[in-house]
């Protein structure tokens, strides 16, 4: 089973976020850079799913140069190939990304054949347009799942599933070649071995430029919300907070109901 | 006078949900401003479709379109994407407006991959103009993105819980219009195949009034017995931070925040949480946050109402002591 992974690059944003001056970014310069935990997911099921009856394991991002280390992040815990469709680092939206990836599928497959299932996060960690897995499979005429929390890849087809909207599950049947977007929770990704990691940063990179054009939907600026910080009201410290805990709880009507 | 603005109503329990209903007073803002009627496409089963257009008497919209396929149910994602796209096409629609939740968001995300348009995702204000000025969510809420949406249809979901919910007016219910649309086999062929229902029982996360939550300072996953202990003192349920859930110390289907759940109680209790942006997100609806943590500077504390500076894993169950 032949199977690609889509992630994208963003920051690792701690307690609070700052904001370039011109208020266009988030301001990177002490800040590491990560994937969505969905997608974190989504390379450890591909690698789980591959390990479990062979095939072969693909990664690819849409982003900066130095998204390079994200991709060698998923080859440390086991993806083969990887696959960099290089930007200038400004923001490409929904419509041109997956524009950009339909072509360099097409092109993959042309060369090495198809892919059988194609995995997406639910949605990306900074943009959260919860489009990009769905416009891929339309473009090349496949079906799709989102929100997807456990797979079983079987012949000719995938048992998928997801918590349905009133609590519960769903579970959908679909042909292959198909394209599934995952939720975290699917599984527990593993940390990267040494090794890996070594193996990893050894590894070809395949490269290309694609050209950007807007897809309608243009970043103007970002602000931060708009948030009541408040100043917490100290109750004590340690064990002698204990009272106050309890005349807390007590008032707000959690306690002695 | 431009066409129609359509609004996607999904329901819960019979009735529209409420991201539904807020999504639909932002349709009849851009109505409003448009000069143009609002009309619903309700997925529901046909059957239902009468009540469906009952239950949105009131709220402003002119038509209940009734989609005619008997085949089709709220279980067929493309489906429903290929009728509303049919549907927006032959009526010259401006913008399609629908709930962003879990199931609006991919629905409509499908729409406008067959129209080939672009779609803005969890918008919390949309002005029309010659372009229009759409401000969005971005990490879950944590950052407002102001963009421009160019396109023939605007497809935009709204965020949950941003906007209220209109009250009826006391109007009447909208006609009902029944609409053809073609539907192909591969309109149908992705469908939910199989149901599973909730486990009955537990209090869940995004039910409880009281939630204890906790963080790397818990320490283990033994460590959480004690929490267990306040949570049932209290009546509520335990969550947790990512750093526990990737430890494997909890489930990830009790994991607060961007990636888990948003929660709600009355009270939200976080031990040895630090109150990273992406858990904050989960659990500011809070109605109050009480922090317990060995660092009186953590950023918990910024959002926090009461602290208690101190050890969680010492600490004996405060509410016992
Ligand atoms: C895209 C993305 C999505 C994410 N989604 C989520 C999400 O859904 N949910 C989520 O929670 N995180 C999420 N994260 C991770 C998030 O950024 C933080 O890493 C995580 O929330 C930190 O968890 P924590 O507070 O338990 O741990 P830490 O940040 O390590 O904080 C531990 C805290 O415990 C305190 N402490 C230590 N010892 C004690 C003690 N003995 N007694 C009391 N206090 C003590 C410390 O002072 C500290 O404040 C996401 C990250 C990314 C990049
Ligand atoms: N720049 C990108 N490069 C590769 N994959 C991407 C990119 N942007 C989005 N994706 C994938 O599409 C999913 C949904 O993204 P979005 O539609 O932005 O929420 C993400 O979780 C990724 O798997």
């Amino acid at each position: 089973m032949n199977i690609l992974v889509c992630v994208k690059r963003v920051p690792a944003t701690g307690g609070r976020i700052v904001l370039t001056p011109d208020g266009t970014d988030i301001d990177t310069r002490y800040l590491g850079f990560t994937v969505s935990p969905h997608e974190e997911c989504a390379v450890e099921e591909a690698v789980r799913i591959v390990e479990g009856r062979g095939g072969s394991t693909t990664v690819l991002t849409l982003g900066p140069a130095a998204a390079e280390d994200q991709l060698r992040d998923a080859m440390a815990i086991g993806i083969e190939r990887a696959i960099l469709l290089e930007t200038d680092g400004r923001d490409w939206d929904p419509v041109a990304t997956a524009r950009a990836i339909v072509e360099a599928i097409r092109a993959q497959e042309s060369a090495n054949g198809p892919f059988d299932l194609i995995l997406f996060g639910n949605e990306s960690a900074d943009s959260g347009g919860f489009q990009v897995g769905i416009r891929v499979a339309a473009a090349l005429g496949r079906p799709v799942v989102t929100g997807i929390k456990s797979l079983a890849p079987g012949e000719g087809s995938v048992v998928a599933r997801r918590e349905a909207a009133g609590g519960g599950w769903e579970t959908f049947e679909l042909p292959l070649p198909a394209v599934v977007s995952v939720k975290e929770g699917i599984n527990l990704p593993r940390y990267p071995s040494v090794p890996g990691r070594l193996r990893a940063r050894k590894k070809e990179i395949e490269r290309s430029t694609p050209a950007w054009q807007s897809g309608g939907l243009d970043k103007v600026v970002l602000r931060l919300p708009a948030t009541e910080t408040t100043q917490a009201e100290v109750l004590g410290r340690g064990a002698e907070a204990a009272p106050a805990v309890v005349d807390l709880l007590t008032r707000i009507g959690v306690l002695g109901r | 006078m431009s066409g129609p603005v359509i609004a996607l109503v999904t329901s819960a329990g019979g009735g529209p949900d409420r991201a539904s209903l807020e999504a639909l007073t932002v349709a009849r803002q851009i109505a409003a401003a448009t000069g143009s009627p609002v009309e619903a496409i309700v997925v529901a089963e046909r059957s239902s479709a009468g009540g469906a257009a009952a239950s949105l008497a009131g709220l402003g919209v002119a038509r209940a379109i009734v989609v005619e396929d008997d085949r089709l149910t709220p279980d067929h994602p493309d489906g429903w994407a290929a009728a509303v796209a049919q549907v927006a096409e032959t009526r010259a629609t401006s913008a399609i407006v629908g709930p962003g939740t879990e199931r609006g968001n991919d629905l409509l995300a499908r729409v406008a991959a067959r129209l080939d348009l672009p779609m803005a995702a969890n918008c919390l204000t949309v002005e029309p103009g010659a372009t229009w000025a759409i401000s969005r969510q971005r990490w879950a809420g944590s950052l407002i993105e102001d963009c421009r949406l160019t396109a023939r249809i605007k497809v935009l979901t709204i965020a949950p819980n941003t906007v209220a919910a209109g009250a009826p007016d006391g109007g009447a219910a909208p006609a009902v219009e029944s609409v053809p649309v073609t539907l192909t086999d591969a309109d149908l062929a992705v469908h939910v195949t199989g149901r599973e229902a909730p486990e009955r029982g537990k209090i869940s996360l995004t039910d409880a009034k009281v939630v204890v939550g906790g963080g790397r300072g818990v320490g283990s996953g033994e460590g959480f017995a004690e929490l267990e202990e306040l949570a049932s003192l209290l009546g509520g349920a335990v969550g947790g931070s990512r750093v526990v859930t990737s430890a494997g110390w909890r489930p990830h289907a009790d994991q607060i925040g961007q990636t888990g759940l948003r929660i709600a109680p009355d009270v939200y209790i976080a031990c040895g949480i630090s109150g990273a942006i992406q858990h904050i997100v989960g659990c500011k609806a809070a109605k109050h946050i009480v922090a317990i943590n060995t660092d009186a500077e953590a950023p918990i504390m910024g959002v926090a109402d009461y602290a208690v500076i101190g050890d969680q894993i010492r600490r004996r169950s405060p509410v016992r002591a």
